[in-house]
C-alpha cells in the first residue's frame, strides 16, 4: 500500500493563551510545537497499514521551516518520507492549504503512483475548518468520510466507523479513498532513540508554493472574556472532605 | 438576503442545534427557509418557523449519504437563490457543508457565534475548541457557515410557514459514501455524556492503579471516570474517557478535577459544567481560575477522605 498522512505543526497551548501585540497570532516564544492530535493518530496508522500490508506510508505538512520538527517525529514513529510545503509561517485558509496540498499529491503520485489511502485529521487544533480533507478528496474524485475513530482495510476496501452521539456510523468506501480521523483512533508510540536516528536521514522534498488571497479573511483573534473565578477553598488535605459531602449534598448529587 | 438552513431532526423533531443555526441565520435576514432531509423530515418540519420548510424526499436517502445530501443543499440552494446556507456544527452537517463548499467553490466558515450582515459579512467563530475567537470577514456572495453548538439560544419556535417536499436529483456516485451499518454504544454503566457526577484524574494521579480512588468515589455518587489527555497518552485510561477538545466535551452537574492542571486543550471539554471542583496539590494551577470550588492537597489523601465520609454519612 501506499499511504499518505497530512498533518499541521500547532503550538502546545499550556494553561492560557497569549496573543501577539497585534492580535492575529498566538504568542509561541515561549511555547512548545506538535503535531495536531487527530492527525498523530493518523500517522500512527498509516505506519501500523504499512507494517501490516507492506508498501510505503508518506507524511505531508504545509507550514513554515521549522515544521521539519513535525515531519521528523512522524519519520521517528515510521513515516518513509516526506513532502514539506514550505510556507513563510502567515496562516493560509482551507481552501488555500487544499489547493497546495492538492497540487503536490499530484505531483507525487505522478512519479510514483496512486496512494490508496490519504489521512487527515478531521479538523486541526488551531484553526478548527473540518474542510480541508472533504475539499482534497472532491478534487481527486475520491471518496472521503469523516470523524472516524476506526478504519479497517480489507482488500479493495477500507470500514470506517464515525463517532456520532455515541454510537459508531460505518461506511464502506472503496480504494483509493481519503479518511479524516480522530484522536481515539489507536494509541500513538512514543518514538524509540533507533527511530529518532533513523528519522534524520529520511528522505524529505521540499517546496514552496504561493499563498493565494483569502475570501475567509480574519480580522483579529480574541481571548474570550475570562470567566476568570476564585474559586472558594473547601479546605485542605483529607480534612475538606466534611465540606466536600456538604457540598455535594447540597446540590442533589449525594444523599 | 435569502438565507437555507439545514435542519437535522431525530424522531420526528429538530435537533436543538439545528434551531440554534435558525436563530444565527435569523441575525443575516428576515427571509430565511430551511430544509430537511430523509425519513422523519415531513414530520419534523411542521414546527420549524421559516418562510418555507424544503423536505427532501427520495427512496436513497433512508441512511445517512453526506455527498447526497452535499447535493440537495447545493440544489436547493440554487433554486431559492440562497445567499446564504447555514447548518449546525455537528458531525454529519458539518461533513456535508464541507462538501457542499467545495461543489460550490466557495469558503466555508465553520463553527461561527455570530454573523453580521454585510459586504464582506463580518462573522466571529472559534477556534482551539472555543478557547478563543477569530473575527472575520467573509468575501463571496453566497456564505456558507456553520454554528458552533451551543453558543446561541435556539429559535423561538414563531409560527411556522408552508411545508413544500420536493425530490431531489441524486446521482449514483452520490450514494457511494453512506452509512452501512450502526454500531450502538456500549451498554452498561454510567455515560460521561450523561453523568451528573464527572470524577476526573489527571496526571497527579501518576499511575493506571492510582486510579483506584477515582472509581470508587464515582462509584458511590453513581458518577462516571474521566480523564486528561496526558493520562490517555500515557496508557494508564481509554480514550473514550478522555476529557477535553480532542475527547468528550460535556456538561454535568459537578466536575471534580483531581490532579489535572488545566490546560486549555482540557478546559475546552469541561467548561459547560455547572460547576467545577478542582483537587490539586498545586493553588497556582491553571485549573483554579476555572474552578468554583477547591480543595488544596493530594487527591490520593482526599478521594478517599471523601469516600469515607460519603459512606459515614450513609451508614
Amino acid at each position: 500500500m501506499k499511504v499518505l498522512v497530512c498533518v499541521k505543526r500547532v503550538p502546545m497551548t499550556g494553561g492560557r493563551i497569549v496573543l501577539t501585540e497585534d492580535e492575529q497570532a498566538i504568542e509561541t516564544k515561549h511555547l512548545g510545537f506538535a503535531v495536531s492530535p487527530h492527525e498523530e493518530c493518523g500517522v500512527e496508522e498509516a505506519v501500523r497499514l504499512v507494517e501490516q500490508h507492506g508498501g510505503e506510508s508518506v507524511v505531508l505538512t504545509l507550514g513554515p521551516a521549522e515544521a521539519e520538527e513535525q515531519l521528523r517525529d512522524a519519520m521517528a514513529i515510521g513515516s518513509d518520507r516526506g513532502l514539506h510545503l514550505v510556507t513563510d509561517g502567515e496562516e493560509w485558509d482551507p481552501e488555500a492549504t487544499a489547493g497546495a496540498i492538492l497540487a503536490a499529491i499530484r505531483t507525487d503520485e505522478a512519479a510514483s503512483g496512486p496512494f490508496d489511502l490519504i489521512f487527515f485529521g478531521n479538523e486541526s487544533a488551531d484553526s478548527g475548518g473540518y474542510q480541508v480533507g472533504l475539499r482534497v478528496a472532491h478534487a481527486l474524485g475520491r471518496p472521503c468520510a469523516t470523524g472516524l475513530k476506526g478504519v479497517v482495510v480489507a482488500g479493495t476496501t477500507v470500514r470506517c466507523e464515525q463517532e456520532v452521539g455515541g454510537g459508531r456510523d460505518v461506511y464502506e468506501l472503496p480504494l483509493p479513498a481519503v479518511v479524516t480521523v480522530l484522536e481515539g483512533l489507536n494509541l500513538p508510540r512514543y518514538p524509540s532513540v533507533p527511530g529518532r536516528m533513523r528519522a534524520g536521514k529520511k528522505p524529505l522534498d521540499l517546496s514552496s508554493p504561493e499563498r493565494p488571497a483569502s475570501r475567509l479573511e480574519r480580522s483579529r483573534l480574541v481571548v474570550p472574556a475570562g470567566e476568570s473565578k476564585q474559586a472558594e477553598v473547601l479546605g485542605r488535605g483529607p480534612e475538606a472532605a466534611p465540606a466536600v459531602v456538604d457540598l455535594l449534598q447540597q446540590i442533589g448529587v449525594a444523599s | 438576503m435569502t438565507a437555507l438552513v439545514l435542519i437535522e431532526h431525530v424522531d420526528g423533531a429538530p435537533t436543538d442545534v439545528s434551531l440554534q443555526a435558525l436563530t444565527l441565520a435569523r441575525s443575516l435576514g428576515d427571509d430565511v427557509h430551511a430544509l430537511l432531509i430523509g425519513p422523519g423530515g415531513s414530520e419534523a418540519a411542521e414546527s420549524i418557523p421559516a418562510t418555507v420548510t424544503h423536505v427532501a424526499e427520495h427512496d436513497a436517502l433512508d441512511a445517512f449519504a453526506p455527498d447526497a445530501w452535499a447535493s440537495i443543499v447545493c440544489e436547493l440552494a440554487a433554486r431559492i437563490a440562497a445567499t446564504a446556507v447555514v447548518a449546525p456544527g455537528s458531525e454529519h452537517a458539518t461533513d456535508v457543508m464541507a462538501r457542499a463548499a467545495v461543489r460550490l467553490g466557495e469558503p466555508l466558515a465553520a463553527n461561527c457565534t455570530a454573523v453580521t450582515p454585510g459586504n464582506p459579512i463580518t462573522l466571529t467563530r472559534i477556534r482551539w475548541g472555543g478557547s478563543l475567537l477569530e473575527e472575520a470577514r467573509l468575501h463571496t456572495g453566497r456564505a456558507l457557515l456553520t454554528v458552533a453548538p451551543h453558543a446561541v439560544a435556539p429559535a423561538d419556535p414563531g409560527s411556522p410557514g408552508a411545508v413544500e417536499p420536493f425530490v431531489p436529483e441524486l446521482a449514483d456516485a452520490d450514494l457511494v459514501v453512506r452509512v452501512r451499518d450502526r454500531v450502538a454504544p456500549p451498554a452498561g454503566g454510567v455515560s460521561l455524556a450523561d453523568a451528573k457526577v464527572v470524577i476526573t484524574g489527571g496526571r497527579g494521579v501518576g499511575s493506571a492503579e492510582g486510579f483506584a480512588p477515582v472509581e470508587e468515589l464515582a462509584g458511590l455518587l453513581g458518577g462516571a471516570v474521566g480523564c486528561s489527555r496526558a493520562v490517555t497518552m500515557a496508557g494508564w485510561r481509554p480514550h473514550t474517557e478522555q476529557v477535553g477538545q480532542t475527547g468528550n466535551k460535556i456538561a454535568p452537574e459537578i466536575y471534580v478535577a483531581c490532579g489535572v492542571s488545566g490546560a486549555t486543550q482540557h478546559i475546552a471539554g469541561c467548561k459547560g459544567a455547572k460547576r467545577i471542583l478542582a483537587i490539586n496539590t498545586d493553588p497556582e494551577a491553571p485549573i483554579m481560575s476555572v474552578a468554583d470550588y477547591a480543595v488544596i492537597g493530594d487527591l490520593h489523601e482526599v478521594l478517599p477522605a471523601i469516600s469515607a465520609e460519603l459512606r459515614r454519612r450513609g451508614a
